[in-house]
């Protein structure tokens, strides 16, 4: 094709231009969705339950992202502050990823158990209350208002459709017993979807208030499992360096 | 307007010509176009000795490039070699079990867990380890709640920087703490007294350091403290000086670590904050750092927490 038509056609032109840099990214995105050791094979890592999921939705809206990554990089100023490095498995039911690289506070990927939950209700409150050098917003709306849940089936069926397994059907429920285990199954069930997002407020209470589900409660219950569900100390020290 | 009569070098158009601008043919510079090639030497040198290429399920793992790092087995403790080709997270694992910062942090590190605690206290060189090392764990995991100069913040996290103590300030009882954690907790008394009560038992708390309070009613308050209707006794004891195995809070010193009576402007205001905490009652975790830090970690970290309230 002559030259000429590619630059005085704009339309065109993007498209070219738009099909070179998708060859850029395609090449090395699409071989990783092949290879075996892409993701790692490890026990615990499962979809968030309904309020975690909430709890997620919020830290989406509230734009953490923009200022905290979750992703631990293999090197040692990170490891010594972090903790292990995050496995591609620990994200492979996020939609989308939190990981980033833009890291104005900290990175969250182990924050989970860290701290109490009174601290971080206290600290997304009124951050300088209790780290006076923080520059992090104040977030007081999250325990006044109360969380919103009633589409919360809908929610964990749109994630179905990208391939998080929420089961809907018995033979997917049966599927995740045997995935997860019981407990884990009974979470992931949508036509349960609110109970158990009531139960776990309840039994949770994160936010400290009882009376009430705020959306602080589902804040607090999704970053307090951050990072937590692989338990490192089964696997030998260097174990996940044969994945790469 | 250019001139299209003046072309440098002389070469011809390329028939671009934009409102009299004309792109002619000349070549690159020869240092362009040798750079180029040394890029695509460099490229081929790369996919030699790095991770390339996918090939099927697998990749092209490169060669001349190998990193060696330990396995460590979970179980036993035995060390078993591997040998892999480079790859970020063989070079995080050689890097911390084999790197010259790692080796002489560990060479301090085994001396350390040989130690005793009063080995460690006695020793300026081993403190001196134990303050640059827990200076950085406990800025990265402790300062959030206790603040970067172990302060605390009042009705939320205790101050480590004074010589008050609730669960302990033995360098063992500050270890057992981070080790398992804490949860301090009081009942809540709001429907267990009467507003009467209350204001008695809050005007006896108070006379205990040292307020001018009414003598009546500190002589009812002591009398519920230490009685069944209270039964405050339970944990504080009677002589109401704390017990440090439930981390119950010695409330005849001028040291308030829940309410804030310091803090407060008048005696009212004093007397508000009291009644504040027995009627809501308390309930404080710590989580335990057992599973997050090292062993060696937490005997670091009990170091300089001890430190830094003139521990016990």
């Amino acid at each position: 094709m002559k030259h000429d038509k590619i630059e005085k056609n704009l339309g065109l032109l993007m498209l070219f231009t738009m099909v070179v840099i998708s060859i850029g990214g395609l090449v090395e995105i699409v071989p990783l969705f092949h290879i075996n050791d892409t993701i790692e094979k490890v026990e615990g890592v499962r979809p968030y339950t309904p309020l975690e999921l909430r709890g997620r939705d919020i830290y989406q809206r509230e734009g953490c992202y923009l200022c905290h990554s979750q992703m631990i990089r293999p090197f040692r100023d990170e490891a010594l502050r972090y903790g292990h490095y995050s496995l591609a498995a620990e994200s492979k039911y996020d939609h989308p990823f939190q990981w980033g690289s833009k890291r104005t506070g900290p990175d969250l990927a182990r924050v989970g158990e860290k701290y109490s939950n009174e601290w971080q209700v206290q600290h997304l409150i009124a951050p300088r209350s209790v780290v006076p050098e923080s520059i992090m917003p104040n977030y007081p709306w999250l325990m006044k208002n109360d969380l919103a849940f009633s589409d919360i089936a809908d929610r964990l069926r749109a994630l179905k459709k990208v391939g998080v397994p929420y089961s809907e059907s018995k033979a997917e429920y049966e599927a995740n017993v045997k995935e997860f285990g019981q407990d884990v199954a009974e979470m992931l069930d949508i036509q349960k979807a609110q109970e158990n997002l009531i139960k776990q407020a309840q039994s949770g209470n994160y936010d400290g208030d009882a009376n009430r589900i705020t959306e602080m409660e589902a804040m607090v219950a999704y970053l307090q499992m951050l990072g937590t569900l692989v338990d490192f100390s089964q696997y030998d020290e260097g174990h996940f360096v044969q994945f790469r | 307007m250019s001139n299209s009569n003046q072309k440098s070098g002389g070469a011809p158009s390329t028939g671009h010509n934009w409102d009299g601008i004309e792109e002619l043919t000349n070549p690159v510079p020869r240092w362009w176009i040798w750079s180029f090639y040394f890029t695509v030497v460099i490229c081929i040198i790369y996919w030699i000795i790095y991770p390339a290429w996918p090939v099927g399920k697998s990749y092209t793992t490169g060669t001349f490039n190998d990193i060696t790092y330990n396995v460590v087995n979970k179980d036993t403790g035995e060390v078993k070699e591997v040998t892999t080709h480079w790859n970020t997270r063989a070079l995080l694992m050689a890097d911390m079990q084999r790197g010259k910062e790692a080796l002489k942090q560990k060479a301090y590190m085994d001396e350390v867990a040989k130690a005793s605690f009063d080995d460690i206290l006695s020793d300026p060189e081993k403190m001196a380890f134990a303050r640059s090392l827990a200076k950085g764990i406990y800025g990265d995991n402790c300062a959030a709640c206790h603040g970067t100069g172990g302060t605390g913040v009042v009705g939320l996290f205790p101050n480590l920087a004074d010589d008050d103590w609730l669960w302990g300030g033995k360098v063992e009882q500050i270890q057992a703490s981070i080790e398992q954690g804490r949860h301090g907790y009081m009942p809540d008394f709001k429907n267990t007294f009467n507003a009467e009560q209350l204001d008695a038992v809050t005007e006896y708390v108070l006379s205990l350091s040292g307020h001018a309070m009414d003598s009546k009613k500190v002589a009812t308050g002591k009398r519920i403290f230490n009685g069944q209707e209270g039964g405050c006794y339970y944990c504080h004891t009677s002589k109401a000086t704390g017990m440090i195995s439930v981390g119950a809070a010695n409330l005849t010193d001028s040291i308030w670590t829940i309410a804030d009576v310091q803090g407060a402007a008048s005696l009212e205001a004093k007397k508000a904050s009291v009644k504040s905490v027995i009627a809501n009652g308390v309930s404080r975790k710590m989580p335990a750092w057992s599973e997050r830090l090292s062993a060696n970690d937490i005997k670091l970290l009990s170091v300089y927490v001890h430190e830094l309230g003139g521990g016990k």
